[in-house]
């Protein structure tokens, strides 16, 4: 069986965001870049499923600008995927130019059964290109799985929606899972691993040879700010009778939030 | 310009968040249809003339009544088929984010969720908020696509107008399905409180409460404030809250009207998640907690004596 992975590289959860001079972008220089945190769910996801199914080929799929994303591919083979795509390019790609530049790459491997991807990345919080490139594919999807089960040719996969309430559905093969924090605990990449990983191939694949125009995005971030500098907090002195007393008070008259 | 809006219903109800993309709709001059699985009911069409709503799109069968995102998929798909919008507005939501950027991949639209601003004059203006809040950033469109915007709730106000429009229902008849996708089971949660992300008032706990038995402090104090309880990441990991309540860049972005921060230390990982609050309260026992720098109203103290005596004075002043 073939399963494929997407994975996004993105801007380390500490990074402090500064803007470029123009304001059209983001510093990208001094940025630490990571796998998405959701993805490290899916690329798991993966490496279990290969693990219950022996026969199974895991390749990760990225696209991005491979200076930077190769590291990502590797990591992810490193934990245990089996080989990687990399479709190459420097240009801005929103998430329907992306999935279309993923479906192409996936179509032209062949068959496979599942797809893995995280809920969102956490860069932009789009949380659009896994259900995309579903579609594109014509397979079913359950975002923002926590929990899955697989068997008979189909995955039975829950999530968990707004007030606690619980989702299941059962998808036949192939079908597309997007992973939510929960799904599984993912490893770390063991030195071995990282050793390994150096040896697996990585296909690489321009936007030209998928039949996709670096200019077929939709959208495209402009104009951005920083959030206004917030008024200074107002600290509420004396004991906690007293605190609360002038926090209710405030409440009510400055903030009218009571 | 042509808009399709997407409500959520509760029998009757429209969802106040499917309010606001009506209410974004009917500013101005545009054809307005809306769309609802499961409401043919006369109730909900009787309440949309007053927005100008020309044609309302339903569905009552029952195999529609479960939630499965293939079935709304080829609900929608019908609805745009028939209205042929130039724009659609959704809520950026668990149903919304779910069949949505289907819909813009089969139709060739242009689409963005969690839209914080949007101005409808001379064309679809929006602006949004990016790496979870720690910055925003407009949305350029770069064809004449039709668009997706899904509006993140509690962002835009609901402005009543009294348009005076007869709304002319028309039931849809779903495809068969295709037997990839069938939903086994929907198990609804206990609690009837709002998501973190529509929740107007949103009470949050971290490692300062010690242990999980003392979140129960944080529900007595929720209690007056009709507030949801949310968490900071590291009482998520030590498993005392599900990750349903984890606030923050890798949980959940919020924006209430206000957000209590109790015994959070404020890692710039939660606050990009709840720092668009327009009023935060902080109540921390150490006064270099950085929480306190994106506060509005800090108290320093011990919330075992301060989240008691609030919650009583909370509830005489009910
Ligand atoms: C990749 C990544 C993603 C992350 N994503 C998130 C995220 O989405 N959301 C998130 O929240 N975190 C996230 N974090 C974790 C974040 O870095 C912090 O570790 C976490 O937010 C700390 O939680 P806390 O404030 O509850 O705990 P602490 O930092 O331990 O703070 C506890 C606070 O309680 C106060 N306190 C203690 N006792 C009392 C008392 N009796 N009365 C009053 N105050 C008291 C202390 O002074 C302290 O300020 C992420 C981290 C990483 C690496
Ligand atoms: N450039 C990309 N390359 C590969 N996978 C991606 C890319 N962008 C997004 N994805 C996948 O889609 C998920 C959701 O991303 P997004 O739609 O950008 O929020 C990510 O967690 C990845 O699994």
């Amino acid at each position: 069986m073939r399963v494929f992975v997407c994975i996004k590289q993105v801007p380390d959860t500490e990074t402090r965001i500064k803007l470029t001079s123009d304001s059209q972008g983001i510093e990208t220089n001094g940025i630490k870049w990571v796998i998405n945190p959701y993805d490290e769910f899916a690329i798991e996801e993966a490496i279990k499923f290969k693990e219950a199914n022996s026969d199974t080929q895991v390749t990760a799929v990225t696209l991005g600008p491979k200076s930077r994303v190769n590291n990502a591919l590797l990591t992810a083979m490193a934990m245990g995927a089996d080989d990687s795509i990399l479709i190459n390019t420097e240009a801005p790609m929103d998430a329907l130019s992306t999935a279309k530049a993923l479906s192409a790459a996936i179509q032209s491997e062949g068959d496979y059964s599942m797809i893995f991807s995280g809920k969102l990345a956490i860069d932009g919080n789009v949380s659009a290109v896994p259900l995309m490139l579903a579609e594109f594919l014509g397979i079913p999807h359950a975002s923002v799985v926590n929990k899955t089960e697989y068997g008979d040719g189909a995955v039975t996969a829950s999530r968990e929606i707004e007030g606690g309430t619980t989702e299941t559905f059962k998808l036949k093969f192939p079908a597309m899972v997007t992973a939510n924090k929960g799904l599984n605990k993912p490893r770390f990449a063991s030195l071995p691993g990282i050793m390994k990983a150096k040896k697996k191939p990585i296909k690489e694949v321009s936007l030209e040879d998928l039949g996709v125009s670096p200019e077929s995005s939709k959208t495209k971030f402009t104009n951005f700010e920083l959030p206004p500098e917030k008024a200074p907090c107002k600290m509420i002195d004396g004991d906690p009778a007293q605190q609360v007393d002038e926090l209710v008070k405030l409440l009510q008259e400055e903030a009218k939030v009571l | 310009m042509k808009i399709l809006v997407f409500l959520e219903t509760n029998d009757s109800e429209i969802k106040k968040s499917s309010l606001e993309g009506l209410s974004v709709a009917a500013q101005g001059d545009h054809q307005i249809a809306t769309c609802a699985i499961g409401s043919g009911s006369d109730a909900v069409v009787s309440k949309l003339g007053q927005w100008g709503v020309e044609k309302h799109f339903s569905c009552t069968q029952d195999q529609a009544q479960t939630y499965n995102p293939e079935v709304y998929k080829n609900f929608i798909d019908q609805a745009i088929d028939q209205w042929k919008p130039d724009l659609i507005l959704a809520s950026s939501n668990n149903v919304g984010r779910d069949v949505f950027p289907r819909a813009a991949a089969k139709h060739d639209m242009a689409y963005m969720s969690d839209v914080t601003e949007i101005n409808l004059d001379g064309g679809v203006s929006i602006t949004r908020p990016m790496y979870a809040g720690k910055c925003t950033a407009q949305v350029t469109f770069t064809d004449d696509s039709a668009k997706i915007v899904l509006l993140r709730p509690n962002q835009v106000a609901v402005n009543e107008v009294n348009k005076g429009a007869t709304t002319e229902n028309v039931a849809l008849s779903l495809e068969e399905s295709s037997g990839n996708s069938e939903t086994v089971s929907v198990s609804k949660g206990e609690t009837e409180k709002l998501d973190l992300t529509e929740a107007e008032v949103i009470v949050s706990g971290g490692r300062g409460l010690k242990e999980a038995d003392n979140f129960k402090l944080l529900h007595d104090l929720a209690e007056p404030l009709g507030a949801t309880v949310g968490a900071s990441r590291a009482v998520v990991d030590l498993g005392w809250v599900p990750h349903s309540l984890q606030v923050g860049q890798t949980g959940k972005t919020v924006a209430p009207n206000l957000y209590f921060a109790v015994g959070i230390s404020g890692a710039i990982q939660h606050l990009a998640g709840m720092s668009g609050s327009k009023n935060i309260v902080a109540i921390n026992k150490d006064e270099k907690a950085p929480i306190f720098q994106k506060a509005t109203y800090g108290i320093v103290g011990d919330l075992f004596d301060v989240v008691p005596l609030l919650t009583e004075k909370l509830k005489s002043i009910q």
